[in-house]
């Protein structure tokens, strides 16, 4: 069996909202685990059911081979970032980070080396003898990760523990998170709603929507081979192009166009997924239309063209020649081609 | 501007301080300057040579006079102090603590009803407490609580708690429960959560709800008179227990004891000043 297991997971909240509608997830000992989901998908209620704050309304979770149910969220052995910093105001810093050590009986020459080495790996050094008022949004997130890797729990869960920083401040923070996950080996479940950092930081990415899990995977493939179209929206920035036509004996038609051949799928509505970087301009593509916005984006451009039917992002080179207001033909590349039902949303090649 | 507002400080001030300063030159009185037709309020170290003039002479024998047992009355002014002292922080002490544990419950569990049961919490304040003085009396006798510190402590406890509820469950369903969700699993007890986190984040509101509790005991009038007119007599009651005696009120005595009374409560509610200012616009204690 898996560290931590949750099988048909349900939470119905006392007023009725059904917020996780049964989930399936099976995680490994070490692994780094990120549900990604919009906001109100039921990610937090995962969390706090992993951790024993809400309790399931259906199902069960094992955490280590044990069924935690029955247990406080004391006696899971778990570390937890809340997602709006839960410091205690009371507190200095210093004691914020302590706080966890001080029930688990740790000498207290060794609790104040664990503090220091804990605060300089999240650089908050200078910072221990000040309040958390007085702290900024992003020292605070720094105190509560503090707080939560100060001990080396079964596993540390976190709920958007960077939503509050700015983007450069991010990007160090998800570095650093990486390597101190893999570094200390901690099962560790991360929830995020932004699918860039998801991406960057799992070892697999659970994509979940309205209390269901809609894809669980490897961040590569999660892009790649989105399972549905809801995934294929998401992930990805911009998210997947999508094309709807009608499939009849292994041609895809939009608009009576004949797009592509041999699909594998039945006949009948068919959607085509592409991904920006995987359509590009040529002079003999069939998708052709007005090319609307050319957009900077670093070391590429992104430009977005109105075909029939649908805007298409296509991802182009910082150095080609600016697509704005131009009359263009697009093609792609069929082997990265995806295909869903429409009617249920799946992939089916 | 800056002058208007100084205009409006000073009035206020000194409409709010004039009976307190008057108190204290009488207290400076001796009885006959005291009861004296015309104005002295001019302290002056000597007997004043013009026997129509503001000035009277100060003297400190109304604080000396205070240990004394006046016709009237069965105990000195400090015993019935020692008398409010008890039975105010008894009564303050036994609100905060039971409206804490009362707003704790309303705040952090889920009662049945709790809108309902929050509502009758506050609907015991509808009545005016003097209408049920007669039953209290009886019942009180029946107990034998009649002029007994206890008595008024558990009588001051009852009204004060609705009020104490109300103001803890304010205070209490401002602390985020992350505080308390992060105790629980940094591996404290629910218990230990409380107690470590919940309620040193309400200290604030501990303060404010004492402070009020205790004003409300410490000036209460009507039921230490009926109930404790013998006993354990609070201060307020000792002092109208003096009044139509044989040898006239002393009031230079009354005016001593009364700035002395109010003592208390200003230092209290001084040592409690940050939190008020902090506690009185409710809402603001969240970060
Ligand atoms: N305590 C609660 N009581 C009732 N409904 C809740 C509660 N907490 C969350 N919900 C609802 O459950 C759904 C999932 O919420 P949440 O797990 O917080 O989503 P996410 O973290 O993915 O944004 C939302 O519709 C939210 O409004
Ligand atoms: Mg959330």
């Amino acid at each position: 069996m898996s560290f931590l297991s949750l099988e048909r997971v349900e939470k119905r909240y006392p007023d009725g909202t059904h917020a996780v509608r049964g989930i399936d997830l099976s995680i490994e000992r070490g692994e780094f685990v990120v549900l990604l989901g919009p906001s109100g998908c039921g990610k937090t209620t995962t969390l706090r059911m992993i951790a024993g704050l809400e309790r399931h309304s259906a199902g069960t979770i094992h955490i280590d081979g044990r069924d935690v149910s029955g247990l406080a969220p004391s006696q899971r052995d778990i570390g937890f970032v809340f997602q709006f910093y839960a410091l205690y105001p009371h507190l200095s810093v210093r004691e914020n980070v302590a706080f966890p050590l001080m029930c688990a009986a740790v000498a207290k020459a060794d609790r104040e080396r664990r503090v220091r080495e804990v605060a300089a790996s999240v650089g908050i050094e200078a910072l221990l003898e000040r309040k958390p008022r007085e702290l900024s949004g992003g020292d605070q997130q720094r105190v509560s990760l503090a707080r939560a890797m100060v001990r080396e729990p079964a596993a540390w869960l976190m709920d958007e523990p960077l939503g509050t920083l700015d983007a450069g401040q991010r990007a160090g923070m998800v570095e650093f998170l990486r390597a101190r996950q893999r570094e200390a080996g901690v099962t560790t479940v991360y929830v995020t709603h932004d699918q860039e950092e998801a991406l960057r930081l799992a070892d697999r990415v659970v994509v979940m929507d309205q209390g269901r899990i809609e894809q669980c995977g490897p961040p590569a493939r999660v892009y790649a081979e989105p399972a549905t179209l809801f995934v294929a929206r998401f992930v990805g920035s911009p998210g997947m192009n999508l094309v709807a036509g009608d499939c009849a004996g292994g041609r895809f038609m939009v608009a009576g166009a004949r797009i592509a051949d041999d699909v594998r799928a039945p006949d009948g509505p068919l959607v085509l997924g592409l991904r920006p970087e995987h359509v590009r301009v040529d002079p003999r593509g069939v998708l052709r239309g007005r090319c609307r916005l050319d957009a900077f984006h670093g070391a590429c451009r992104y430009a977005w063209v109105d075909t029939p039917g649908t805007r298409i992002a296509l991802r182009v080179s910082a150095a080609a020649p600016a697509l704005a207001a131009a009359e263009v033909a697009l093609g792609f590349d069929a082997a990265h081609a995806c295909w869903f039902d429409p009617a249920s949303g799946r992939r089916v090649a | 501007m800056r002058l208007v507002r100084w205009l409006v400080l000073v009035a206020g001030l000194s409409f709010a301080a004039l009976p307190l300063l008057w108190m204290g030159l009488s207290s400076l009185k001796s009885r006959e300057d005291a009861i004296r037709p015309h104005l002295n309020f001019v302290p002056a170290l000597g007997a004043p040579a013009d026997p129509h003039s503001f000035e009277f002479e100060a003297t400190g024998t109304a604080y000396a006079h205070l240990s004394e047992v006046h016709a009237g009355a069965q105990a000195s002014f400090w015993s019935h102090l020692w008398s409010s002292v008890v039975i105010g922080v008894l009564s303050t002490l036994a609100s905060v603590a039971l409206g804490t544990a009362c707003a704790l419950g309303f705040s952090r569990l889920e009662i049945r009803a709790a809108k309902d049961w929050l509502f009758f919490v506050l609907s015991t304040r509808f009545m005016p407490p003097l209408a049920v003085v007669v039953p209290v009396l009886l019942m009180y006798r029946t107990l034998d609580l009649q002029g007994t510190h206890l008595g008024l402590a558990l009588l001051y406890t009852v009204f004060n708690l609705s009020l104490a509820t109300w103001l803890m469950k304010g205070f209490l369903d401002e602390i985020p429960r992350a505080y308390e969700e992060a105790a629980l699993v940094d591996g404290y007890t629910r218990a230990q959560a409380l107690w470590r986190v919940v309620l040193p984040e309400a200290r604030t509101g501990i303060a404010v709800t004492a402070v009020f509790c205790l004003i409300s005991a410490w000036n209460e009038y009507g039921f230490a008179m009926t109930l404790n007119s013998s006993g354990a007599v609070t201060v307020p009651a000792y002092f109208a227990g003096l009044q139509g005696n044989i040898e006239g009120m002393p009031w230079p005595q009354i005016a001593a004891g009364a700035l002395l009374f109010v003592a208390p409560i200003v230092v209290f509610t001084w040592l409690a000043r940050a939190h008020l200012l902090r506690g009185i616009t409710f809402g603001t204690v969240k970060q």
